[in-house]
């Protein structure tokens, strides 16, 4: 007998554990040749939480004023025992979560997860990958490097072309009319309080609506087992998935603590806001598609304005990333392969323009 | 009570005939404003922009003078009156055609040398620009009736004369030397003086051009920075040190202190330029001391002698401090490029740097234990900066085992996993 099993009765008869997990002991994970893609949620999450436990560890010494941002990352990155780790993992988490959180998006949606009754799930989803951004994009300046604030300049700056309400958005991300200790400590408040709040909130609803209506299968395969039931093949979620989903989890500390230990995230200059902006600014590879589209597009379209056009079109994408399981109808095979078609350009199209973005020019 | 004027006013014929004067009266205004202002006659200008040569002057040409812009006219130089074609070259007026050259400083310092008139018009500026370019080789010759030297608009222009910080005024400090190198880099010119003609070759490979012209330091060294403007003169061998003192404040102050002052004062050697040329002042190396090849120590010092020695004991003690600032430099830039923060070892080596500079600059102390000083101040800070480097790569090494042993421990669970996965799942089957 275990030496947890009082413990676990203890529990058991006050909170009936056996029913809260219940349906855990149920979950099953459909087994096809894609179910290595269902380990990308799960990642993210992990990354997630790697990114919680570290910036909590990194707010113990951080301190979000101008004069003093760059000097505790210093003194984080040089002093403090494993500073350097922690802050390190803390960066590539953050840009690997970034990746992973896409590439759960793009599993999801070339499998056709998103499918009724899954709406809502992606839903949530894709307001997590945009919360997701908005922590890159809020963390970026919290070194207050160089690069860092004229990059966040140039993204504030953009976000004042949006029409109609450009100025006050602006004025409200800056806490100003310049990017100032202002901005630096609005965003520490973004990126530590008013983020983290919202993406709890909603990483909640999105694991609970997952645990609500299961693993989707593709609609092929679906279709396949539907006609021939023997061919279904599952897995238990727990412990069968979950265990192989926390072989992912090592295998994606083992990458973090790799790059953490070979290539340091690197801390730059402290930024001087009366220097002038140095050669080579651009913004994190995440938002390189749009920086690269932006300085494309031509300063006129008809009367238009270029860069207003193409904030607008971003934003219309979003839109229609938001709406894209109320765009389908499954019934069309015609609007499924348009859909899928339309995914791989939109996938070709950020590849071409984050690469093009970090070629010589 | 009604008031009949009132009444007249509220009257609609009335209101309509002053509303309509008054809308002739803003448009007449109007057309008069728009009208340009008849400007003054310069029949000097009618005539001398059609001739050849050197009668030939533009309007352009003129109005881009700087005495033009202050209100000047040909008639303030050659008299006469600009406004009659009659009385232009009217000589009861004052007209004087050409004026001689022995006349222009005379003429120019009508005005420059009049401070009261100055001040009208710029009251920064000099007015003693005339009885400093009496003093000058070129005033006292042109007192001697040599015609052929520098008079005003040789240097500064004739009818197109800008404003020094114009860039395209002939003596902008970036033209200077271009502007005296007309006469004295002209072999056949000078060939009456018997002064050397290749100046303007060596400046132009002196490290001061550079300063002037590459990296755009206007307060760098040119022809007049040295012999003066106005008062242009060989600096003479005794104030040499003096001339170039004025920039060279340290190296001055400790060469007066330097066995070397007497000795150089005694052969009649001027001081600076015996080891570093005068025009041709390259960019010093370690080289020139020592009793190595290109040394300039060895052009008076015999092999063996003290004088010597001493040289070489100094450059040997700045070649080590170079030799470690270079490991240090090393050593740092391996460990940033490791990913290691070492900003602040590479920030206290650019002291080091500043020791080994101003070693270089106590060396013309010629002391080799002040030089040693500051060898030893930066040798310290080189010291440190190596260590934080040696430091930062044990950091590194010691990152990586951890990694390996992280990676290997990770490896293990993983095989573990791999294992409890397989065994449970056949337990199932």
């Amino acid at each position: 007998m275990s030496t947890l099993a009082p413990v676990r009765r203890w529990l058991d008869e006050r909170l009936s554990l056996d029913d809260l997990t219940a349906p855990l002991r149920k979950k099953t994970v459909p087994v096809h040749r894609l179910t290595y893609w269902y380990f990308l949620g799960g990642m993210t999450l992990f990354l997630f939480v790697v990114q919680v436990c570290t910036g909590m560890l990194l707010l113990l010494y951080y301190r979000p004023t101008a004069n003093e941002a760059f000097e505790s990352v210093q003194y984080i990155t040089t002093k403090v025992q494993f500073g350097w780790l922690v802050r390190s993992i803390h960066s590539w988490s953050a840009n690997l979560m970034v990746f992973t959180a896409f590439a759960h998006m793009f599993s999801v949606f070339f499998l056709k997860a998103y499918r009724k009754p899954r709406e809502l799930t992606w839903l949530t989803g894709v307001l997590l990958l945009f919360l997701t951004l908005a922590f890159g994009f809020s963390g970026y300046l919290l070194p207050w490097n160089t690069l860092a604030f004229f990059a966040t300049k140039v993204g504030t700056e953009v976000a004042g072309q949006v029409p109609l309400i450009g100025k006050p958005l602006l004025v409200f991300l800056r806490g100003g009319e310049d990017v100032t200790g202002a901005t630096l400590t609005r965003f520490f408040g973004f990126h530590v309080a008013v983020l983290p709040g919202i993406a709890t909130m909603l990483l909640l609803t999105h694991l609970l609506l997952v645990q609500f209506f299961g693993i989707s299968v593709p609609p092929k395969l679906e279709d396949e087992w539907a006609e021939n039931p023997s061919k279904r093949r599952e897995m238990k979620f727990f412990p069968n998935f979950a265990l192989r989903e926390l072989m992912a989890w090592y295998l994606a500390l083992a990458a973090l603590g790799s790059l953490a230990a070979l290539w340091p995230w690197e801390l730059g200059t402290k930024a001087d806001a009366f220097a002038s902006a140095p050669a080579g600014i651009r913004p994190e590879w995440y938002f390189m598609f749009m920086f690269e589209t932006l300085k494309l597009i031509p300063s006129k379209i008809l009367f238009i304005d270029g860069e207003v056009l193409g904030i607008l079109a971003f934003g219309f994408g979003g839109l229609l990333l938001l709406a894209v399981p109320f765009i389908e109808i499954r019934t069309r095979r015609l609007g499924s392969w348009l859909l899928t078609g339309a995914g791989a350009l939109v996938i070709a199209y950020i590849a071409t323009m984050t690469i093009y973005g970090y070629l010589p020019k | 009570m009604r008031n009949p004027v009132r009444n007249a006013l509220m009257n609609g014929s009335i209101r309509r005939s002053l509303l309509t004067i008054a809308v002739s009266l803003f448009v007449c205004s109007l057309a008069f404003a728009a009208e340009p202002a008849p400007a003054n006659k310069n029949s000097c200008l009618d005539c001398h922009s059609l001739l050849e040569e050197n009668l030939k002057v533009t309007p352009e040409q003129f109005a881009q003078d700087v005495h033009a812009g202050k209100g000047l006219t040909c008639a303030s130089c050659h008299g006469g009156d600009p406004n009659s074609d009659d009385k232009a070259m009217d000589k009861s007026a004052g007209f004087v055609g050409h004026i001689r050259r022995a006349q222009i400083p005379a003429l120019c310092g009508k005005c420059h040398a009049d401070a009261a008139y100055i001040r009208r018009f710029n009251p920064s500026l000099r007015t003693d620009q005339l009885p400093q370019y009496l003093t000058s080789v070129h005033g006292k010759k042109l007192a001697q009736g040599d015609e052929k030297v520098a008079v005003c608009t040789d240097c500064h222009g004739l009818h197109g004369i800008r404003a020094i910080s114009d860039t395209q005024s002939s003596v902008h400090p970036l033209n200077v030397a271009k502007t005296c190198s007309r006469c004295h880099a002209d072999r056949e010119y000078m060939k009456s003086y018997s002064i050397p003609t290749d100046q303007f070759a060596g400046y132009s490979a002196s490290v001061h051009q550079e300063a002037l012209t590459v990296r755009g330091d206007l307060s760098a060294p040119t022809c007049t920075t040295c012999h003066g403007n106005h008062g242009a003169s060989p600096p003479g061998v005794a104030s040499v040190e003096n001339v170039c003192s004025t920039c060279h404040a340290l190296q001055a102050q400790l060469f007066d202190t330097s066995p070397h002052k007497v000795a150089f004062a005694a052969a009649g050697q001027p001081g600076c330029v015996t080891c570093h040329s005068n025009h041709r002042i390259i960019r010093p190396t370690d080289a020139l001391l020592g009793p190595g090849p290109g040394s300039v120590c060895s052009n008076c010092h015999s092999p063996g002698d003290a004088g010597l020695q001493a040289a070489g004991q100094i450059r040997t003690s700045l070649e080590a401090l170079d030799t470690k600032i270079g490991s240090s430099d090393q050593i740092l830039k391996r460990a940033a490029s490791s990913g290691m923060e070492v900003s602040d070892a590479q920030l206290e080596l650019g002291h080091a740097k500043d020791s080994s500079t101003k070693a270089r600059v106590t060396l013309h102390s010629f002391d080799p234990k002040l030089v040693q000083k500051d060898v030893e101040a930066g040798t310290k800070i080189t010291d440190q900066a190596y260590q934080a480097g040696v430091q930062a790569m044990h950091e590194r090494d010691y990152r990586r085992m951890g990694l390996g042993v992280s990676l290997a421990a990770i490896l293990a669970v993983l095989i573990g996993l791999k294992l409890w996965i397989s065994d449970s799942e056949k337990k199932h089957d």
